[in-house]
């Protein structure tokens, strides 16, 4: 049986209700929401409930919304179920001063190096993840560098030569 | 409009003479059977026609490297026909390529395993400066850790452009005195790498 995006939906309103929301269509694809203190229930559902099986992991990552208040991070997971090879994308949002988020690598075990990026570049702090640590970028960087704090370039510089590059 | 072509659009008729090489001998007196030269320019000498490289190749520039290495632009024509992939056998570290800051401690342990004399060529725009990666992750320019001796432009530089670099590395190494490496200078341009 396939599935088709007006039935998950309808799944997960029956079994969620209010707590699932958002559901967006983009490109074919569907994408929704939870609070972030709910992200496991929702991912294990996705992943037991054998009408859905979304049980791979496509991709984690995090986007920053500097100025959407109160949840400026988005934690998305990319889930794929491929036996029907039908892609669905959940998000949760938190405050960037509270980073804290469940970690899926006891579910998911493509979540552990994904989720070590995901802190490594936007220091989303997942909580019981075993080894959170940066992954990709030099341990001693004390900041995060994708999250869309900094101007885009130092002005003040002088280890390049605007001449050289055509900008003098 | 076709692209204007700046190497080899004319090309040097083969003559039989070209294929014997011989390395000008330096200045000195000679006479039936011997011949008197300062020592450093005839230690120069000897350096410089038997350069051992260690490739640090990282990206594309190391493609061109391996251009430069191979029959037709052929790097062994300068004496330096041995490649080295030990640190510890070899005198010329180039570095071709973009040197993320993770990879920066690694290049730097390289150079510290190079023994003395050794020196160091940064090929291409990335490993001058960070060329187009003017970014968190990236080193700008590799004499951030080690000092370097030349630099060849270009994203990636040609062939001839390496070999370029290659001959100022040989007219560095030919002119260098044999007592440059014990000297204060040299000692203060380590420090400030904060090599011993």
């Amino acid at each position: 049986m396939a599935i088709d995006n007006q039935f998950i939906q309808k799944t997960l309103t029956e079994k969620f209700g209010e707590m699932v929301f958002n559901y967006q269509d983009s490109y074919g694809m569907l994408s929704f929401e939870a609070p972030k203190e709910q992200n496991l229930k929702v991912l294990q559902y996705l992943y037991d409930e054998p009408t859905l099986g979304f049980q791979f992991l496509t991709d984690l990552c995090a986007v920053n919304y500097p100025d959407d208040k109160g949840r400026e991070l988005a934690v998305v997971y990319h889930l794929h179920n491929l036996q029907e090879n039908t892609r669905i994308r959940f998000k949760v949002f938190t405050a960037i001063e509270n980073t804290d988020v469940f970690t899926a690598s006891k579910l998911y075990a493509a979540a552990d190096w994904m989720e070590r990026e995901t802190f490594d570049f936007y220091g989303v702090n997942f909580v019981g993840h075993h080894n959170l640590k940066r992954i990709l970028n030099v341990d001693e960087m004390d900041y995060f560098p994708l999250r869309k704090e900094y101007p885009l370039e130092d002005q003040t510089r002088i280890d390049k030569d605007d001449e050289m590059f055509g900008r003098g | 409009m076709s692209r204007p072509v700046r190497f080899n659009i004319h090309p040097i008729e083969a003559n039989i003479a070209d294929a014997i090489g011989n390395a000008p001998s330096p200045e000195g007196f000679g006479g039936d059977g011997f011949f008197t030269a300062r020592l450093s320019e005839v230690v120069g000498l000897a350096r410089k026609n038997s350069l051992w490289p260690l490739p640090f190749a990282t990206s594309c520039c190391g493609i061109e490297f391996m251009g430069t290495m191979g029959s037709h632009y052929d790097l062994a024509r300068f004496g330096s026909e041995r490649v080295g992939f030990s640190p510890r056998q070899c005198d010329l570290l180039m570095v071709m390529g973009t040197i993320a800051k993770k990879m920066g401690p690694v290049l730097r342990q390289v150079y510290l395993q190079m023994a003395e004399p050794r020196w160091v060529i940064a090929v291409g725009a990335c490993a001058s400066s960070g060329g187009i990666f003017d970014t968190y992750s990236v080193l700008q320019g590799i004499d951030q850790v080690i000092p370097v001796d030349v630099y060849v432009p270009g994203c990636p530089p040609r062939p001839e452009a390496i070999l370029d670099g290659f001959m100022k590395i040989q007219e560095l190494v030919g002119q260098e005195s044999i007592r440059r490496r014990n000297g204060e200078q040299y000692k203060a341009l380590l420090n400030g790498y904060g090599i011993e």
